[in-house]
């Protein structure tokens, strides 16, 4: 515990905002941008944008796996949910919204919406009541992606299949960098994501853009240290990819993890909500494995979806182009309590975290 | 979503191990996605581990701040 205690010591966080601010230029302004709802938690969380010198701004890409799930895709489950499938998915896409409706007015209509902590949970649940067919809404980036692939690849029950909404955080990260106006100084990359893919698929934006980057951990003394790392570059010139997070993440990432991705997926062009569709930064079931894939299973493909609803800005936000309390909505129309867009749904979506930790914040 | 909590293996059995993951929580996990044994600290996302943490890279972590520290000192 007090080991644990000292990644969040106030002291040592106050000495590395004094490097921040000796190395920081003092000329110009530095964006540096995160792609992780967890590490905007902890921003928020621990107040850190206040112990940064004006020039240095840091700001929220899209790091919410639930949040960039087009509608479409939603879209897709209601219309399983209708037919009568058990819709199996974690507890924050419930409220995600499709072009009208989410699951949990599906749910409160009366389908069968079921939230699970863990897939292996949705997996016991199709065992035990086998005369229905069971979807589990598989979202998310790289670090939930692999628990797809080995349940995928392992002995399922026949009433089962996957929904797969697993989209690549790297092609995110490179659209970035062409997003007009937006003139980043240097990427966080996210802890958890590379615990998987490990530091090579970063390399092309030091190497290919000069990009500062630095794979961070979750803790404020992570955080800081990874703004610490980037300004430091910046002020020698020296760009690399540094890890700050060494004590999980390896350099080769998770073999074990990639060796069933690489088994189970083909990666593919995908649909990402308030950005539109970006090459190679979807997963999808191998041909092999197409018994387990709900589209083919069923026969059902939505290509169009309703994706921001009128005067929310969650496709602004999303690409971090303007912060939640730049958008009308925020906090007045658009409320964690009565969410417009999906960025205040799920407890990593940039609004939903100001909402909870800085509605005071500008 | 993709937030990752550690945890210490109690038991282990094939694929599946029950872990401690402090102040009274335990549950069953899925440990088929890394090489861990009994008494090992796991980074468990959604029910699964993935990846095994040393506690000497922890420790490692908090020497290079320390370090890092003392040298504003100066």
């Amino acid at each position: 515990m007090e080991q644990t205690l000292k990644f969040r010591d106030p002291e040592l966080a106050n000495s590395i905002a004094l490097k921040i601010k000796a190395v920081a230029p003092k000329q110009g302004h530095f964006k540096i941008c995160h792609v992780c709802g967890t590490h905007e938690w902890t921003i928020t969380h621990f107040g850190l944008r206040s112990l940064l010198p004006e020039n240095v701004e840091v700001i929220a890409g899209p790091g919410c796996p639930v949040c960039i799930v087009p509608a479409a895709e939603i879209d897709e489950a209601l219309l399983l949910a209708k037919q009568g499938k058990v819709i199996t998915c974690f507890g924050d896409l419930l409220r995600v919204p499709g072009s009208k409706f989410s699951l949990i007015d599906a749910k409160a209509a009366g389908a069968d919406v079921r939230i699970v902590y863990a897939l292996s949970d949705a997996i016991k649940m199709a065992e035990k009541e086998n005369s229905k067919d069971f979807v589990f809404f598989a979202v998310g980036f790289e670090t939930t992606a692999p628990i797809t692939a080995v349940e995928a690849l392992g002995h399922l029950p026949a009433n089962f299949s996957f929904l797969v909404s697993h989209r690549l955080i790297p092609p995110a990260m490179k659209l970035l960098l062409s997003v007009e106006d937006l003139k980043l100084n240097g990427f966080i990359a996210p802890g958890h994501v590379s615990a998987i893919i490990g530091l090579k698929p970063y390399e092309i934006f030091t190497k290919n853009y000069n990009m500062p980057t630095v794979v961070a951990g979750f803790e404020p003394i992570d955080v800081l240290m990874s703004i610490y790392l980037i300004l430091k570059q910046i002020n020698t010139g020296d760009i690399r990819l540094e890890n700050e997070y060494s004590r999980v993440v390896h350099p080769e990432g998770n073999k074990k993890a990639l060796d069933l991705m690489e088994k189970a997926f083909e990666v593919t062009a995908g649909n990402w909500r308030g950005i539109g569709e970006l090459p190679n930064s979807a997963l999808q079931l191998k041909e092999s494995l197409k018994e387990y894939d709900t589209r083919k299973k069923y026969n059902i493909q939505i290509k169009q979806g309703e994706d921001v609803h009128r005067g929310c800005q969650c496709h602004q936000v999303i690409v971090g182009k303007i912060r939640p309390n730049q958008c009308p909505m925020f906090l007045k129309s658009c409320t964690p309590a009565n969410p417009v867009g999906a960025c205040m749904v799920s407890s990593e979506g940039t609004c939903r975290v100001w909402a909870k930790n800085v509605a005071a914040q500008t | 979503m993709c937030l990752a909590i550690p945890a210490k293996i109690l038991s282990l059995e094939a694929d599946k191990a029950q872990v401690d993951f402090g102040q009274g929580v335990s549950r069953e996990v899925n440990v088929s996605l890394v090489d861990a044994k009994l008494g090992d600290y796991v980074l468990v996302h959604a029910g699964y581990a993935i990846q095994v943490l040393e506690e000497k890279d922890a420790l490692e972590t908090l020497s290079l701040w320390n370090e890092l520290l003392q040298a504003s000192q100066e």
